[in-house]
């Protein structure tokens, strides 16, 4: 047993993970604090969506990955000691770049979650969907139209339902490639908004490409690059005075 | 730079619309033409007792009760045996199989099953189902052999209308906890239904209207009884106009038109539901 136990939300220990021969992601070691944002910042290709993918097991889906090293989630190795990955995944929340609601009615798509574990009682699902709903800042703009399809929302308004989606079966994590990247500035507004509301419940981590948004609403960000875990530290700290020449020559734009 | 060219794009554009309408005319006039021609001949013999007569030696009494039964039969245990082997070897092909080159063969095999003219079917079922199977000349021994001739259509249209799904809904329930299963069941069926459902108005219409593989594997020409089993004799619509059709009497030939009336009726009621269907599900999911 280490002197970090119980600490931090998510960890991870000498990560590697490879697409069959292609290495991904090299020895990667972080620590996040529960109720944080968390920000991935780096060029394309440098291994942030793999990296996040490894908290909830999504890269199982894909063949020819390995990966050796630890992820941990509350001390507990989701890949060692992990039975269940269904029931795990339920505990992790996740939020796609592109809005991806079912082709069902808003109810529904909130409900999803719930009835996959089971929930029949209609007085439980309407309650939880409500509260998903409130939580994810939906509600006073769908409230009336809950059987209408999904479909028909605005773009934003569907990247907000599949937050409410998510965070209706209680995950305590939250992960988000590129949320708002599909989104105009004032939909990307209300997420960001949104994040900083839900941090309170969840430890969120977030990647994105726009420094702006990165630096709004973290608190501390990971700097990658070429597979590697160039820098991790408090978002202030990366953004006006980074350790690394890397980092640096990143965030003031000079390359990626 | 400026190429002159003998038609500009736009002229080219009204010529090649021009020429799709008449291309869509010309078939949809002979349809017609045809249509009409039958509709003439036949819809004088179309009554009750047309519907609920036997057989008979005499065209005036002859009916088509028999056919029909036998067609309804035949139809409703092919579609037993056919829908669920098809739609699940179309999902299990999609979803779970692996896609090395052993699948592409299978992938090929399957769509040129669905070109083998049909009374191929009707061998193999003659020798597989009627003889060596023991069926004799059953309805079993038709609704097997036809199950056989549209399973290919079900798989194929399965197939395409699973690969239609976007991968991102399945990623959303995979991260929501849910199984493979549960996946499929919920997200991937439901999205896909148009789509299978096409595959299955297209394989029942085949199945309605395949006379040649029935000839072969025994189906009769004529019938005095309803079958009561699926062991019993039968005869089929198409076989009964084919039988007709093929009588010297000028009456027969006017039975034969009025079997095709209600051949086509059936047909076209059976595809309208399925499109409504469709288009009512399409409401649904697109708002
Ligand atoms: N399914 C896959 N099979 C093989 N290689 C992959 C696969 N997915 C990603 N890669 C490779 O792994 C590396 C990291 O990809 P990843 O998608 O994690 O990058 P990213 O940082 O999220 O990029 P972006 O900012 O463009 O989203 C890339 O070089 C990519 O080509
Ligand atoms: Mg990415």
């Amino acid at each position: 047993m280490d002197s970090n136990y119980g600490t931090y939300k998510l960890r991870t220990r000498h990560l590697n993970l490879f697409y069959s021969t292609k290495q991904a992601l090299k020895d990667i070691t972080i620590n996040i604090s529960p109720n944080t944002v968390t920000a991935f910042i780096g060029p394309s290709g440098c291994g942030k969506s793999t990296f996040l993918r490894c908290f909830n097991r999504m890269n199982d889906l894909i063949e020819g990955v390995t990966i050796d090293g630890e992820v941990l989630i509350d001390d507990v190795d989701i890949y060692k000691n992990m039975v269940d990955v269904h029931e795990y995944r339920k505990k992790v929340g996740m939020v796609f770049q592109k809005p991806n609601p079912f082709p069902k009615s808003i109810f529904e798509n909130v409900a999803f979650g719930l009835r996959i574990n089971g929930e029949r009682s209609k007085t439980v699902l309407e309650e939880s969907v409500e509260a998903a709903l409130k939580q994810a800042a939906l509600w006073e703009e769908v409230k009336d139209s809950l059987n209408k399809s999904a479909l028909a929302l605005s773009g934003g308004q569907q990247q907000r339902l599949c937050i409410a989606r998510a965070i209706a079966v209680k995950p305590s994590v939250l992960l988000m490639d590129e949320p708002a990247s599909a989104l105009d500035p004032i939909s990307t507004a209300k997420i960001e908004e949104l994040i900083y509301q839900l941090k309170h419940s969840f430890t969120i981590v977030i990647v994105t490409h726009n420094m702006q948004q990165a630096a709004r609403v973290s608190d501390k960000t990971a700097f990658f690059f070429m597979g590697e875990l160039i820098e991790f530290d408090k978002t202030d700290k990366i953004f006006t005075n980074p350790s690394e020449d890397a980092t640096q020559n990143y965030i003031t734009g000079r390359f990626g | 730079m400026n190429k002159k060219r003998f038609f500009n794009p736009d002229i080219q554009d009204k010529v090649f619309k021009v020429f799709a309408i008449c291309c869509t005319s010309l078939g949809l006039l002979t349809l017609v033409v045809l249509l009409i021609d039958i509709t003439i001949k036949g819809i004088r013999r179309i009554n009750w007792s047309f519907f609920f007569s036997l057989p008979s030696r005499h065209a005036d009494e002859s009916g088509i009760y028999t056919a029909l039964a036998g067609m309804v039969s035949l139809l409703v245990i092919t579609l037993l045996i056919a829908l669920p082997i098809g739609i699940l070897s179309g999902i299990y092909l999609q979803e779970y199989g692996k896609k090395n080159r052993f699948a592409r063969l299978i992938e090929i095999n399957i769509s040129n099953l669905a070109g083998v003219p049909s009374v191929i079917y009707g061998i193999l079922g003659l020798q597989l189902f009627v003889r060596t199977a023991g069926l004799g000349n059953s309805i079993l021994s038709g609704a097997l052999t036809l199950a056989l001739l549209i399973m290919p259509i079900i798989i194929v249209s399965t197939r395409e209308a699973v690969k239609a799904v976007p991968d991102s809904l399945r990623e959303a329930a995979f991260g929501l906890g849910a199984t493979k299963w549960q996946t499929i069941q919920r997200v991937v069926l439901p999205a896909s239904f148009g789509g299978i459902l096409t595959g299955i108005i297209l394989s029942t219409s085949r199945a309605i209207g395949e006379t040649a593989p029935l000839i072969v594997v025994g189906a009769l020409a004529y019938v005095p009884f309803i079958p009561e089993g699926p062991m019993d004799q039968y005869t089929s619509l198409p076989i009964q106009v084919f039988n007709w059709t093929s009588r010297p009497q000028q009456g027969f030939v006017v039975n034969a038109a009025a079997g095709i009336i209600v051949l086509l009726l059936f047909t076209f009621i059976l595809n309208g539901t399925a499109i409504y269907l469709r288009n009512k599900w399409y409401k649904k999911i697109a708002a």
